[in-house]
């Protein structure tokens, strides 16, 4: 399975639910197949979704999801400390790792190769770390959704990607209707 | 009352929720007071980059944020600053120690400073520059201004700012 394949079997999942995703082919490939008002997608700034996330999850009561990748935890790994430190149950990092930056031509990451990012999550002291395989996500999620329980998943994937438009909505407008949904929710 | 204090009770009059911060020599005071402070939800964070980006989401969700930090995190931060913060059009007081300017004891820190000033000016981020205790007065207003414009707005707070008792 690749990312697009661990989204498409999510998607019935955080549908409904207030995500934030990452920068590149992932915010790309969730707006293709699942646009909804309640997607934060990340036209820029590589590694930031988790603090975003964790930004969103201490200022309202809804749970987040948080869409991340490997290269972009490695970019900000000064994220793991702050969301360990800083417990709140509403938040889920969801950490899609396929060893590789997708966006820029599936450059191998180090996640990929000697550096574990669920030991290095537990290592910085957050306390609900899962390593699945791609195919075991879904039930994962929803399991880490009901426990009402900040999570950290890392869901283990293949390298690759599918053919994807360019997201034509303005920032402004993407930003207006997430926070639109969080207002009628909160 | 000190300049932290009045600064805070600003931040507190303009409904700001959450703080995060990257610390600084200069900033200990605010720091410090921030920590004991109830009203406000303080999260350090571990690089300004992703403290902007905390502030991001607690914006999105409800909750005015502010920055702290030193000058020296103009350059960590541009990037952020130009396609999260800018971009999405999001208000963000960003409270600056400007270390490097006259009365500063650390050589290097000087070498940012020279650029402070035209670093933001690139990024054509509002910038107000606190030199004397009594420009504390104009941070209640500032801060009022930048929600209003729904854009990162500067406050440099120099060594002489910090340095007098009001």
């Amino acid at each position: 399975m690749i990312r697009a394949d661990i989204l498409r079997a999510i998607i019935p999942v955080i549908s409904d639910k207030l995500v934030v995703s990452n920068i590149g082919l992932p915010s790309q490939e969730l707006h293709m197949l699942d646009d909804q008002p309640t997607n934060f997608y990340m036209l820029g700034t590589m590694g930031l979704a988790s603090s975003i996330g964790l930004g969103l999850a201490l200022s309202q009561k809804e749970t987040i999801i948080a869409i991340d990748g490997d290269g972009s935890v490695l970019t900000n790994l000064g994220t793991l400390p702050t969301i360990a430190n800083n417990v709140v149950n509403n938040f889920i990092l969801l950490i899609i790792d396929n060893g590789s930056y997708g966006s820029t031509g599936d450059q191998p990451t180090y996640a990929g190769g000697k550096t574990s990012l669920a030991k290095v999550a537990k290592a910085c002291g957050c306390d609900n770390v899962f390593e699945c395989q791609a195919a075991e996500t879904k039930e994962i999620l929803e399991t880490a959704i009901q426990s009402k329980k900040m999570t950290v998943i890392v869901s283990k994937c293949q390298s690759g990607n599918i053919p994807v438009p360019v997201i034509d909505i303005d920032p402004a407008v993407i930003r207006y209707r997430f926070m639109e949904e969080i207002k009628a929710r909160n | 009352m000190s300049i932290a204090q009045n600064m805070l009770n600003a931040m507190v009059k303009n409904k700001i929720e959450f703080v995060t911060t990257v610390p600084c020599k200069q900033l200990s005071g605010i720091i410090e007071l921030l920590e004991k402070d109830e009203r406000i939800l303080h999260v350090p964070s571990n690089k300004e980059d992703e403290g902007m980006g905390l502030c991001a989401g607690a914006y999105m969700g409800g909750k005015r944020p502010c920055i702290i930090m030193q000058n020296t995190a103009i350059g960590v931060t541009i990037n952020t600053l130009v396609t999260l913060i800018q971009y999405y059009r999001m208000p963000l007081p960003i409270l600056i120690s400007y270390r490097g300017e006259l009365g500063e004891k650390v050589q290097c820190q000087v070498e940012m400073a020279v650029h402070t000033k035209a670093l933001l000016e690139q990024l054509k981020i509002p910038t107000y520059h606190f030199h004397e205790p009594k420009d504390v007065d104009e941070f209640d207003g500032i801060l009022n201004h930048t929600f209003m414009a729904k854009k990162p707005v500067a406050v440099l707070t120099d060594a002489n700012f910090w340095s007098s008792i009001s």
